[in-house]
């Protein structure tokens, strides 16, 4: 029985047959680079999936989530959509040899879209990343001082006091917000750039440019110390975490399973977004790097441990950021304690001792029987350790926040400051690697450059234009920016990207011409495992998924938060409308990269009914061989 | 217990933290301890004013706590009965305050004196922030890098364009000579039957 696909004529003239690949593994014909040995694809395709998410998104989704229950949803949704989405990637790169714009013209000239569709994400995507590692670069640089500067309040101009701002919220939130950032109250604020944020954007895309000059012949030497290193370093951070008081406070926290959350739809929506990002999948650097396999490379093994990798580094990073996050809390329910026990003492004039952690609650409830309204003026908070472990916070907030704080409270800080931001550099450089890959090799398939125009050339370009852009983000603003584009470049073209994909390979390439491919690729056709997941289960998640992205984004009132010393909640921070205009911008940004694949569909199709040229004029010029096969520039 | 507000305007309260500050080592506040206090605090007096009459009877000190706190107030030597000005007081104690501190093994915060704040530390400015330091290191080796890769791929770029020409000229030769399987045939090659065009054109 064949499984009903939509017609798709002249496929074969666009894409190298099996003799051909055979031909071409055994000639080593083409200038198409190759990977040195596996070990470098390997360490490549683990570095471009395991990201800044796997620190701080999954420990959060795992904390908030129900702890050790969000493994549930987690691991199932790897197994249905991760891995079968890896392993089409995988194959579909290293069978038809080309970068994703390549790839989706040979299967059909008017998939070309999808393609352009990941060039745009993998570039929109690549210039906020690169920020994001620029900030790592400037707490990096700032690292090789003692006292840490986020240790301690600055005094102020008159040297009477410490500045307020900072005393009213913390000095890590100052040097966050303030000296690093230096943000201002509303995205429509500009504020101007500032000179050391541009001075770390530049440092890092010429740190990224010499990584990705010679594209794979230069990552694949970094990809030995970026990708290996943060494996290092967390496994580092584990044994001095495990070694202070209160870690393992934090790792219970974060693992205690609460199976009730299993119900809440919400859980496996964010198991499943997260599965999906965590992957780097859709953004066609993946198709890419595959592609310079030999043919008859074990894709499908490849899924498998890359998956496996990936799921083993969120929970083990989540281990690690939580016994730390452990350790802060403990030092924070301390310090609070120790704060309430001073001002009793303090004002009932009792001797030093006689208020203990131990007997805090009995001589408070003693003390307010009697003496009620001191009590009462002296205003002492509540200090209950549960809420410090759940200040879990995630993203930005998580690794220049809260991390650096636990940092300062830990002996010798200078150099665990070193080794963490050394560690978000690696994991945010190796996955700089494949978003690059994802926008110069499509630019290059698509001859936007003249050919004979060097490798080195195209990079340099693209990262010119993208720290060009990328400038915004070096504004007081910056910071809402970044947000503004976290929320939307990133989320909805990839998982309609990612569905276009399945739909592609599934119903117009034709999943029996694919079963074919890969059983001459690694021997065996796919098992029923992969049928079934690569023709229902993934893309129905992938559709389920988009569906209710795209309408909680929609129904809801769109707000960003932002940092405001004058308003009334501060240190919390003030929760904003976004102004009129930017929903221009987010249309842009998610919308363009979408609506680029039925528009490029549309667009070729009215130019072939307008120059009534015949698309597959391929037949006459195939006669003579040694042709245009091996490229798929077609109308 | 609980102190009540001295109507003491001239009077300072003090408050000692010997555990927090020493914790094992913290020796016990006694009477002898409080008479070292009076004597330190004559000291400051003298050495702010420059005049050596103060004594230890000038320092009178009252509801004591065993927290430990108390009140003390400053009389002037040459009147016992008129008080000295709170901000001459503050005055003396800020000038001497390292060494009233020291005198107790204590610090700042573990020897308070309730309204005289502790003046802040100066911040210590360096020339050049530590951090435009390691920028300037790291961005002179990557920019280090970036020249020496595109040198060298422009080396390698020549070498190959030479090494092509010099190439093409041994492979024509090669098939003269007529090299098949390996065994080199004597005779001259008949170009004729060269297999120049596989594939028809058409």
């Amino acid at each position: 029985m064949r499984f009903p696909k939509l017609p798709n004529l002249g496929l074969g003239d666009r894409i190298p047959s099996h003799q051909e690949l055979e031909r071409m593994e055994k000639e080593e014909a083409g200038d198409r680079p190759k990977w040195d040995n596996k070990t470098q694809y390997m360490l490549t395709c683990v570095g471009f999936c395991v990201g800044l998410g796997n620190v701080w998104r999954f420990p959060y989704l795992c904390q908030s989530h129900g702890g050790g229950a969000f493994m549930i949803p987690f691991l199932i949704l790897l197994v249905l959509e991760g891995i079968p989405l890896l392993h089409l990637e995988f194959a579909i790169g290293q069978r038809l040899r080309s970068g994703s714009v390549g790839v989706w013209t040979a299967i059909n000239p008017y998939l070309t879209g999808v393609g352009i569709a990941s060039l745009l994400v993998s570039f929109l995507v690549g210039m906020y990343y690169n920020t994001i590692i620029a900030w790592v670069m400037w707490y990096f640089f700032n690292s090789f001082q003692n006292p840490l500067p986020w240790s301690q309040c600055p005094v102020n101009a008159n040297l009477t006091d410490l500045v307020s701002e900072c005393t009213r919220s913390s000095p890590v939130d100052y040097f966050w917000y303030r000296d690093t950032l230096n943000t201002s109250t509303s995205i429509g604020d500009s504020g101007g750039l500032q000179w050391w944020m541009v001075l770390c954007l530049l440092c890092a895309w010429l740190l990224l440019y010499v990584c990705c000059l010679r594209g794979i012949a230069t990552t694949g030497k970094a990809v030995y110390v970026t990708s290996t290193l943060p494996y290092v370093v967390l496994t580092i951070f584990l044994i001095r975490g495990l070694t202070l008081k209160g870690s393992l406070d934090g790792i219970k926290f974060l693992f205690t399973p609460d199976l009730n959350e299993l119900m809440n739809p919400s859980t496996w929506l964010d198991a499943g977004a997260q599965v999906f990002y965590s992957f780097s999948l859709a953004f066609g650097g993946l198709i890419s790097f595959s592609s310079y396999n030999s043919v008859h490379n074990n894709c499908e093994q490849d899924a498998v441990i890359i998956s496996i990798i990936n799921g083993f580094t969120s929970v083990y990073s989540a281990t690690v950021i939580y016994s730390i996050i452990g350790f802060r809390a403990t030092e924070r329910f301390d310090d609070c304690l120790e704060g309430n026990i001073l001002a009793l003492l303090n004002a009932f004039n009792l001797a030093e001792g006689s208020i203990k952690e131990g007997n805090y609650a009995e001589s408070l409830q003693n003390l307010n029987g009697t003496f009620p309204e001191t009590i009462q003026s002296l205003d002492l908070k509540t200090c209950d350790l549960q809420t410090f472990l759940s200040q879990g916070v995630e993203g930005t907030g998580l690794a220049f926040i809260v991390f650096t704080e636990a940092i300062t409270k830990m002996p010798v800080s200078p150099l665990w400051s070193i080794l963490f931001f050394i560690m978000l550099f690696c994991l945010g450089l190796s996955t700089m690697f494949g978003s690059i890959e994802g926008t110069v090799v499509p630019l290059q398939d698509l001859n936007i450059f003249p050919k004979r125009w060097p490798k080195e050339a195209i990079t340099g370009i693209v990262c010119l234009v993208s720290f060009v852009i990328a400038l915004i983000f070096a504004q007081s603003s910056g910071n809402y920016w970044l947000a503004l584009f976290d929320s939307f470049a990133g989320s909805i073209p990839l998982l309609v990207i990612a569905f276009c994909e399945m739909i592609a390979v599934v119903y117009i390439y034709g999943i029996d011409r694919f079963n074919k491919d890969i059983e001459f690729m690694i021997g065996h056709k796919p098992n029923l495992f992969w049928q079934v997941t690569w023709r229902f289960v993934s893309p129905l998640i992938v559709l389920v998924i988009f569906v209710f992205y795209f309408v909680t984004k929609v129904s809801s009132n769109v707000t960003y938060i932002a940092w405001n010393p004058s308003s009334e909640d501060f240190p919390t921070l003030e929760v904003l409308e976004y102004p009129a205009w930017i929903y221009v911008i987010i249309f842009i940004l998610a919308g363009v990269p979408s609506l680029v694949v039925p528009g490029t569909a549309i667009f070729k199709l009215i130019r072939r009914c307008c120059s009534n040229k015949n698309v597959y004029g391929a037949e006459v010029d195939t006669v003579s061989a040694k042709v245009q096969m091996f490229t798929t520039k077609m109308s | 217990m609980v102190s009540k507000t001295l109507n003491a305007p001239n009077g300072y309260k003090v408050r000692i933290s010997l555990k927090t500050a020493l914790g094992e080592d913290a020796y016990e506040w006694n009477q002898s301890e409080m008479f070292f206090f009076q004597a330190t605090m004559a000291f400051a007096m003298r050495r702010h004013f420059q005049m050596e009459t103060y004594n230890v009877d000038n320092i009178i000190l009252c509801v004591q706590t065993s927290r430990v706190s108390f009140w003390f107030v400053v009389t002037s030597p040459d009147n016992t009965t008129m008080l000295i000005p709170k901000a001459d007081v503050e005055k003396a104690v800020r000038m001497s305050r390292h060494r009233i501190n020291n005198a107790f093994l204590l610090s700042d915060r573990t020897l308070e004196f309730l309204g005289i704040y502790p003046t802040l530390a100066a911040p210590v400015n360096p020339d050049t922030p530590p951090w435009l330091i390691v920028f300037g290191v790291v961005i002179g080796a990557v920019c280090v890098g970036i020249i020496a890769l595109l040198i060298s791929s422009l080396l390698q770029k020549r070498r190959k364009e030479k090494g092509m020409t010099e190439d093409g000229q041994d492979e024509e030769d090669m098939q003269v000579k007529g090299v098949e399987n390996g065994i080199n045939l004597d005779g001259t090659y008949n170009r004729g039957f060269t297999d120049d065009d596989r594939f028809t054109k058409l």
